[in-house]
């Protein structure tokens, strides 16, 4: 059993993070081709240009647009790799809006603090979650579409079924401002990613989260608190969700619960899925979630500039998300190997 | 004997690298209880699954009612009327007792299901085995027993004629045996021919009319119950000469700890309903204490109470001489005991994650989530572990399922030796390894002794507990059943042990 290194491309081809990107590069140049003015030799969708000192261009507005789902999709990569599932991220979005909207409007509280709140309700949700799944024992897609129904409830009851409008200038930022010539966005997507990064990398807590999702009993077995660790991810899914529910209400300057984060927590599953992490637990890479957030955005983007009716878009949508998810799988790239060989002979 | 209902002869099975069964042979009469004995790895579960089509037989021949018959699959040999009771009952929890008893063969009335002749067929089924049950009820709202009895219902519904019972008690309470006895017998006077597969002596003694010994995939021989005695039975499933054991039988059951080591764990009157009756038991520095006894004996459930697996239900357990409450693994490992399961696939390698990450894994549970080990500190440790233990792997950074079997058992040693406990648990820790790593693990075992940790040390193979250990808890039937220490400790003494009759 000695060490074999094995050819270059194939350790490409089988690294994690090699699909997802490429899925991603084809799909920018798509975009290239299909967007390109051949007599001016430019691009519209590349195309980036500097107004008031701020970047703008449609690969901004993809970071920008897609900063929403990104946050989504690094909490539940946490989740999904305890072998767990959050529905709840959607409902979770309206309440950190609804409760932002409500005290920054009708109060006096300092804005950090206002945040503060929002984001410790949804701490609170995502605790809430956990407790069901790791102390009650509760399958996490049914503890988590509890309050993928209720959460949105809450929200109402908070507003009286009314959508608050404001105009309350630092919270309108957090959605619409321009940091560092870049939308701030951006930076919090940064933040929370290196936040994440650094809670997982640089403690053991990554290794107790993968090591739980692919052996829960033998993890158990060594000591591991398994209880609290999935306590902690649905936690942290929860906070996630509340930092994307601040953005997307900031966003259209109201709190609407009933529409925000609209099935925004199937489009972070994908995400997290597309990005190489396994459904059923174990190894997580939060770079590759980020990347197919990025993917789902793109495609999203790509198919308003087509113009195809919201109607229809899902499918070509669903289209590359399964040709990605396939070209991950050994199973399949055997499969397919094995076809052509057999043609050729 | 009664006519002959089943005939399998010279019977051999090959998997690559093993041979499972070789010319082995398996005679079951109409209205017979036979019994099929064997430690494990005797090839009894093979020997039913070449019968029931699960696997193809490599050689031999199968002649039951007086026709040669080759199932291909467990349905066909259903319906040739042989059918099967697995030890967990195979049902379905949440359908009614009825649907469970008659699932993919409903009576239909006009394409439609019929609930009424449903309901009736399945009380017949039930009354055949003389239960009177609500059939519409729920399975799972019945106890075990009586699932056990639907299982037989349904097995039997099929016109069986032969019906092979796979370790069905070992869930069960006294009570429910004897119920489970009282429907064999009645089968068994139907006419019935009922291949009966356990490890409780006692069971075999009460109610099977004959033997049929396997070892190492080899027929030792078929005996007729009335006229084997226990010693005799047992050498012959441990493969060893009857006339060496019968001269022991009157051996001492418990003899003295002659050592005058510092005791570090000691338990009293411990034990769990349903799991191991209250022993005593006790553990001194630099010693390694054996478990013996058949499958299913008791000897893990020992180890589950111990390490905070399973929650003792009478006795105490003392560590240093201080009461401590082992409830959760967690606090067992935080008083110094490590625990190797027997069931390594799901309760010890952590497939995915690295050789490194599965050795440092509990080292680092125990220092919590915030202190995490350095990078080259990990390395240290794996490094010396993989020297230190010969672990056969292209680096410490290949996922644990990549290893062979003897190699994670060895990663999963370091894992617990890294974590320097005083006392080890190690449940079958050469089960299923090559015999180059066994040796070494053997090894590692007298060093861990000689280091002054205390050792429990579980195995199937008695040569193994003889050679490894200072003194031997042989437990039967769920029971302590006595103790050897020293110059006391050879096989034929276990085995006496093992036989004797309450």
């Amino acid at each position: 059993m000695s060490a074999d290194p094995l050819p270059f491309w194939k350790r490409l081809l089988s690294s994690r993070g090699f699909w997802p990107i490429t899925g991603l590069a084809l799909l920018l140049l798509f975009d290239l081709v299909y967007t390109t003015d051949f007599f001016r030799h430019e691009s519209s969708f590349f195309r980036l240009e500097i107004r008031d000192g701020h970047l703008y261009g449609t690969l901004i507005d993809i970071l920008n647009q897609g900063s929403k789902g990104i946050l989504l999709a690094l909490g539940m990569t946490l989740v999904i790799a305890t072998g767990g599932v959050d529905l709840s991220v959607g409902a979770v979005m309206a309440i950190s809006g609804v409760i932002a909207a409500l005290l920054a409007t009708q109060t006096n509280i300092p804005f950090p603090v206002v945040i503060a709140l929002a984001l410790v309700a949804t701490l609170v949700a995502g605790l809430w979650n956990g407790a069901l799944v790791a102390y009650v024992g509760v399958q996490p897609i049914v503890a988590t579409l509890i309050l993928m129904v209720a959460g949105r409830g809450v929200a109402l009851l908070f507003t009286d079924g009314q959508i608050i409008t404001f105009t309350h200038e630092p919270l309108v930022y957090v959605g619409n401002g321009h940091f560092l010539g870049l939308p701030f966005t951006t930076t919090i997507v940064a933040v929370v990613f290196l936040a994440l990064a650094l809670l997982t990398r640089k403690t053991s807590l990554g290794m107790f989260i993968e090591s739980t999702g692919d052996n829960e009993r033998a993890s158990g077995f060594c000591g591991l608190n398994v209880r609290a660790i999935k306590l902690l991810v649905y936690g942290f899914s929860g906070v996630c969700a509340g930092v994307a529910g601040l953005i997307a209400t900031s966003n259209i300057k109201a709190a609407d619960s009933s529409r925000v984060g609209e099935n925004m927590e199937l489009d972070a599953i994908c995400a997290v899925v597309v990005g190489g992490t396994s459904l059923s637990g174990g190894r997580f890479t939060l770079v590759g979630s980020i990347i197919g957030a990025i993917l789902i955005q793109t495609l999203t983007t790509t198919m308003y500039g087509l113009g195809v009716p919201p109607a229809v878009a899902p499918v070509p949508k669903a289209l590359v998300v399964v040709a990605v998810c396939l070209l991950q799988s050994e199973t399949f790239r055997t499969k397919v190997r094995r076809l052509f060989k057999r043609s050729s002979t | 004997m009664n006519d002959v209902l089943l005939e399998m002869r010279g019977i051999t099975k090959a998997f690559p690298g093993v041979k499972a069964l070789s010319d082995v042979e398996l005679v079951v009469g109409r209205g017979e209880v036979h019994a099929v004995m064997g430690e494990n790895g005797a090839g009894k579960s093979t020997l039913i699954k070449v019968l029931t089509g699960v696997y193809p037989r490599d050689a031999g021949m199968v002649v039951f009612c007086g026709k040669t018959i080759s199932p291909a699959a467990p349905i066909e040999a259903e319906a040739l009327g042989i059918s099967t009771v697995y030890q967990e009952v195979n049902l379905i929890p949440h359908l009614s007792v009825a649907e469970n008893i008659l699932l993919g063969r409903q009576p239909k009335r006009l394409g439609f299901l019929s609930w009424r002749a449903i309901r009736r067929q399945a009380e017949k089924a039930l009354e055949r085995l003389g239960l009177h049950l609500d059939v519409t009820q729920e399975l799972s709202s019945y106890s075990v027993a009586i699932q056990q009895m639907a299982a037989i219902a349904r097995a039997l519904d099929v016109d069986a004629r032969l019906l092979i019972l796979d370790e069905p008690t070992s869930s069960l309470d006294e009570q429910e045996v004897d119920e489970l006895f009282r429907v064999m017998r009645k089968l068994r006077a139907d006419g019935l021919g009922i291949i009966f597969i356990t490890h409780f002596l006692d069971q075999v003694y009460e109610i099977s009319d004959r033997i049929t010994v396997l070892r190492n995939g080899e027929l030792v021989g078929v005996y007729d119950t009335s006229s084997l005695p226990r010693l005799t039975l047992i050498g012959k499933m441990l493969g060893k000469k009857p006339e060496e054991v019968e001269r022991l039988e009157s051996t001492a059951a418990t003899a003295k700890d002659t050592t005058e080591r510092k005791t570090v764990i000691e338990a009293q009157g411990l034990g769990r309903q349903g799991g191991i009756a209250p022993f005593d038991m006790h553990m001194c520095e630099g010693e390694v204490l054996g478990l013996a006894g058949l499958l299913g004996s008791g000897r893990t459930e020992i180890a589950r109470l111990l390490f905070g697996i399973d929650r003792a239900d009478a006795g105490e357990v003392r560590i240093d001489g201080q009461p401590v409450s082992l409830t959760s693994s967690r606090k067992a490992i935080a008083r110094g005991i490590g625990f190797c399961s027997e069931d390594r696939k799901s309760e010890g390698v952590i497939p995915h994650l690295s050789v490194r990450e599965n050795i440092i894994l509990a080292i680092q549970a125990s220092r919590g989530l915030l202190k995490l080990l350095s990078r080259q500190e990990q390395l240290k440790i794996v490094d010396h572990y993989i020297q230190a233990l010969n672990i056969k792997t292209p680096g410490p950074e290949t996922p644990m399922e990549s290893l062979s079997g003897g190699n994670q058992q060895k990663v999963l040693l370091a894992r617990w030796l890294a974590m320097q406990p005083r006392i080890i648990i190690l449940d079958e820790p050469t089960r299923g390894i090559d015999v180059g790593s066994k040796a070494e693990i053997e090894k590692l075992v007298a060093s861990l002794r000689e280091r002054g940790m205390s050792v429990l040390f579980i195995s199937s193979e008695l040569e193994e507990v003889v050679r490894n250990c200072q003194r031997i808890l042989v437990l039967r039937d769920r029971k302590k059943v006595g103790e050897l220490a020293g110059g006391e400790i050879d096989e034929q003494r276990i085995m006496g042990l093992i036989a004797k009759n309450v």
